[in-house]
């Protein structure tokens, strides 16, 4: 699990977008670097950021080794009803960093 | 060894010391490193030699943020995208984690951060009265480690101690910059005062030479700052990570070819304090964001 932020509302009226912000502490090796005696470092990666409002996707991102590292990713969603916007980061070496966060609509 | 003179100052050179221009079989043109060194040296020929250490600030006294690009700043200014704040958030994980052996926290003893260690981070550098010695922030943190919660100092420029070092920076957001400078705190203010005004180095300059008489001019493709340090510790891009001000200072003796101090070392303390009295009044905010 990384050190992640995101500031997202906690309470919000139906209809209005809201915007989320995103960060994860990560060092995104490219996969193109040598270490000091010449061995390959293996590229290691947040490869991707899925986002659901109550179970349904509504953001998805595929990142590449030219993201710079703590990838922040900002978007704006319709607040449609009350329930947990979960955050899911995926790494090279298969870790996944999950993260809730609770919104009130009405 | 031999002696070149420089303006009016003496410098010893390595008899294998090559006049800075790589101009390879392959690489034509001028390697960025190599010209700055050229217009450094011929700078250092030219600029007039001070006499002594002066007591003197900017006028007026600019944050660091001042110098950045108009992108930078307001990374800098939004906590929800300024990648420092993921230290911030690590540093209040760890403000509540026991520690190992003890069981005992940060929390332990100073209970809620956003009370206990307001206006801290403004007063650091500071001399610890038992022992005379000049600690900053991390030095003072991991003091507090060892002494008081029996576990290991941290290393420097871990995620750990840049992480503790930005929560409790963190919570003198906003706070004015006041040093003490006079009593036993003076030896070491005198030292950094020396210590910024003395040339240095293989490129023969001092920190006075950019960050008082060429503050606001460009050198090459920077803007040359103040040399403030109240955003510190801060998210360098050029790092892609959060740095301490220590690491910042190693890369300004890097840039002057001077000798690369080790962390710690009383020269970066005495500089720091320095710096910080230099900076007084400046709203701290950290973590800031830098080129």
């Amino acid at each position: 699990m990384a050190i992640t932020r995101i500031v997202c509302p906690t309470a919000a009226k139906p209809g209005d977008v809201i915007e989320i912000k995103t960060l994860i502490q990560h060092h995104m090796e490219t996969g193109h670097r040598r270490d000091d005696i010449g061995n390959a470092i293996p590229r290691d990666i947040v490869n991707e950021l899925a986002v659901t409002y109550n179970g349904v996707e509504i953001f998805r991102a595929e990142l590449q080794p030219g993201v710079a590292a703590n990838p922040f990713f900002a978007f704006t969603t319709t607040a449609t009803e009350t329930g947990d916007i979960t955050f899911t980061w995926t790494d090279d070496r298969g870790v996944k960093t999950v993260e809730r966060r609770r919104i009130t609509v009405g | 060894m031999r002696w070149l003179f420089l303006g009016q100052t003496k410098v010893r050179i390595p008899t294998d010391w090559r006049i800075p221009v790589a101009v390879g079989a392959r690489q034509r043109r001028l390697d960025p490193t190599c010209m700055l060194a050229i217009v450094m040296a011929a700078w250092s020929i030219l600029a007039p030699a001070r006499s002594g250490a002066e007591e003197r600030r900017p006028v007026p006294v600019l944050p660091g943020h001042t110098f950045q690009s108009a992108e930078s700043q307001r990374l800098q200014n939004d906590d929800g995208a300024n990648p420092g704040m993921l230290w911030v958030e690590q540093g209040a994980a760890l403000w509540t984690a026991p520690a190992e052996v003890s069981g005992k926290s940060c929390a332990s003893c100073h209970g809620d951060a956003a009370q206990s260690m307001k206006g801290v981070a403004a007063r650091y550098p500071a001399v610890e009265t038992q022992t005379g010695r000049l600690l900053n922030i991390e030095l003072r943190i991991n003091q507090c480690r060892t002494a008081n919660q029996g576990a290991p100092a941290l290393a420097w420029e871990s995620d750990a101690l840049l992480g503790l070092t930005a929560f409790v920076s963190w919570q003198s957001l906003g706070l004015p910059k006041t040093v003490h400078i006079d009593g036993p705190a003076r030896p070491f203010f005198e030292a950094g005062r020396t210590f910024f005004a003395e040339r240095q180095g293989q490129l023969n300059v001092a920190c006075t030479l950019c960050h008082d008489d060429n503050a606001g001019r460009r050198l090459r493709g920077d803007l040359i700052s103040q040399g403030q340090t109240e955003g510190w510790p801060a998210y360098r891009l050029e790092w892609q990570k959060l740095g301490s001000l220590s690491r910042r200072i190693r890369a300004c003796s890097m840039g002057v070819r001077a000798e690369i101090l080790d962390f710690g070392a009383p020269e970066y303390l005495a500089l720091e304090l320095y710096l910080a009295w230099r900076g007084e009044g400046l709203a701290l905010s950290s973590p800031g964001v830098r080129r």
